[in-house]
């Protein structure tokens, strides 16, 4: 289903233009990683993206196949997870993707297991801390495998510990064959998950760049100063 | 003060006693308002998540209509369903006119807007949480509803026993369509109204302490139940 191609893709909200026309293509393979400071519109944009928001303005084009949200999935900065079991949470997604009942409770076991939360299948979702609600998260993610996934500051509210395994379980998902699309604003972490850079500042893509030529040679004064710490986070 | 003590000397009674008038009308009170519960919960919590998650024509009217109703009379709603129930009525060939099925129908019709509305309300604001999320793993709007029925469900038991409170404790309706006929439609309500007219306090009293009672108890033990069910969960 990829390319994810963006043309000109404008958000307004009362009149205020929050995504300011961003032209762009997300291909098979790369880890892609969406910088920029509090505010920038990183958000919005993976959700125009996934098809949670529709643009105003321009289109949001997937390349041949079935480009149904069946084929994305979505990890929120907040997971939002049912008031269930963990391994319920996990079957009732495969359900909703039309995965035949009796290979639900493996599929879901399995993707449990590759977060290190088998221990916890029975436990109620709600009870979980959070680094392991995220997990679970992106467990539930990849257990519909999906051919691209979002991930919208995943380790925002987590420990380092617990970021540390996040990451090494996007990594696992990427290497599983799944595009990854992640927002983040730590800039440590885009370089250990990152290849290549979209730098968005007040709604515009401003720069666009393999991990290590953004972060040596910025050529943006927003992305120069937001590596040195001095853009202003509001 | 002298009556409260003569009344509760009468009430204690009557309860030590199982007195079988009294057990009869208790009885026949709990099957009723539990029956008509029962079904306004069919119909009131598919309406309320239906009016809450659904994108239908005709939505605000209705929700504006759901929330009206849960003010409804109870004399205004037994006038009217006897009208439907008599014999020259609409439903007057169900013959059901001074039975206790015409006061389950009765409390239904007065409790399903308050369940409905109330429910609305609490799957309202839970979608506002789950809803970007039940969006991105693929669940439709009435998938949705009964998943977020099933994630509310212990606000909707409070729902529930208010919807519950209102039937235990209207007069209007029942003594409408039920006639308040010794042995077969006497319920507490009716009772104490009744033995009031009659001038006999102490019987009228005793009655409403034990009706109290009882929805103190019905009560109580839903909320420790709650309480209990809900700390696992979380
Ligand atoms: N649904 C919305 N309605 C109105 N404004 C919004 C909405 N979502 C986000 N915004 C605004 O859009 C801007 C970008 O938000 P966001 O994408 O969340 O930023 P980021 O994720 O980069 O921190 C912010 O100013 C925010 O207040
Ligand atoms: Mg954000």
């Amino acid at each position: 289903m990829l390319p994810l191609v963006l043309e000109s893709v404008t958000f307004e909200v009362a009149g205020r233009r929050i995504i300011d026309r961003v032209d762009a293509t997300f291909t098979h393979g790369t880890r892609t990683v969406i910088l920029g400071p509090n505010g920038a519109g990183k958000s919005v944009l993976l959700r125009l993206c996934h098809g949670l928001l529709i643009p105003s303005e321009g289109a949001v084009r997937w390349g041949r196949g079935d480009d149904s949200i069946a084929r994305q999935a979505m990890v929120f900065q907040r997971p939002v997870l049912l008031r269930r079991s963990a391994l319920r949470n996990l079957t009732h997604a495969l359900a909703l993707r039309r995965v035949p009942r009796r290979e639900r409770l493996a599929r879901a076991r399995a993707a449990l297991d590759t977060v290190g939360l088998a221990s916890v299948a029975e436990r109620s979702a709600r009870v979980l801390s959070g680094g392991e609600q995220q997990r679970l998260a992106l467990a539930r993610a990849r257990a519909v495998e999906p051919a691209v996934l979002f991930l919208d500051e995943p380790t925002a509210n987590l420990d380092p510990a617990a970021s540390r395994e996040v990451e090494s379980v996007i990594q696992d998902i990427h290497e599983a064959g799944t595009k990854i699309i992640m927002t983040t604003h730590n800039l440590g972490q885009a370089r250990r998950l990152g290849d290549e850079v979209l730098f968005l500042a007040r709604g515009r893509l401003v720069e666009r760049a393999g991990i290590d030529d953004f972060f040596r040679h910025p050529s943006s004064s927003e992305a120069v100063a937001f590596i040195r710490g001095e853009l202003p986070w509001h | 003060m002298q009556e409260f003590g003569r009344s509760g000397a009468v009430a204690l009674g009557l309860v030590t006693g199982l007195d079988s008038d009294l057990l009869a009308i208790v009885a026949l009170s709990l099957q009723v308002s539990l029956s008509a519960v029962a079904m306004a919960a069919l119909i009131g919590l598919p309406l309320g998540a239906a009016a809450a998650v659904g994108r239908f024509p005709g939505r605000r009217p209705l929700i504006v209509l759901l929330n009206a109703f849960m003010g409804l009379p109870p004399v205004v709603v037994g006038l009217v369903i006897y009208l439907l129930l008599s014999r020259a009525g609409p439903l007057g060939h169900l013959g059901i006119l001074f039975t206790p099925a015409a006061m389950i129908l009765a409390q239904t019709v007065l409790i399903v807007p308050i369940i409905a509305a109330l429910s609305r309300q609490v799957i309202e604001d839970a979608w506002v949480e789950y809803g970007e999320q039940l969006r991105s793993l693929g669940s439709g709007p009435a998938r949705s509803g009964f998943t977020l029925l099933w994630d509310t469900r212990f606000s909707l038991l409070t729902v529930i026993l208010a919807g519950l409170g209102r039937a235990s404790a209207e007069v209007g309706a029942v003594m409408i369509v039920g006639g308040n006929i010794d042995g077969v439609t006497r319920v507490m309500t009716t009772t104490i109204a009744l033995e009031t007219s009659k001038g006999d306090l102490p019987l009228a009293l005793a009655l409403g302490i034990v009706l109290i009672t009882l929805v103190f108890a019905l009560n109580a033990s839903a909320y420790l139940i709650k309480e209990a069910v809900q700390r696992r969960h979380g």
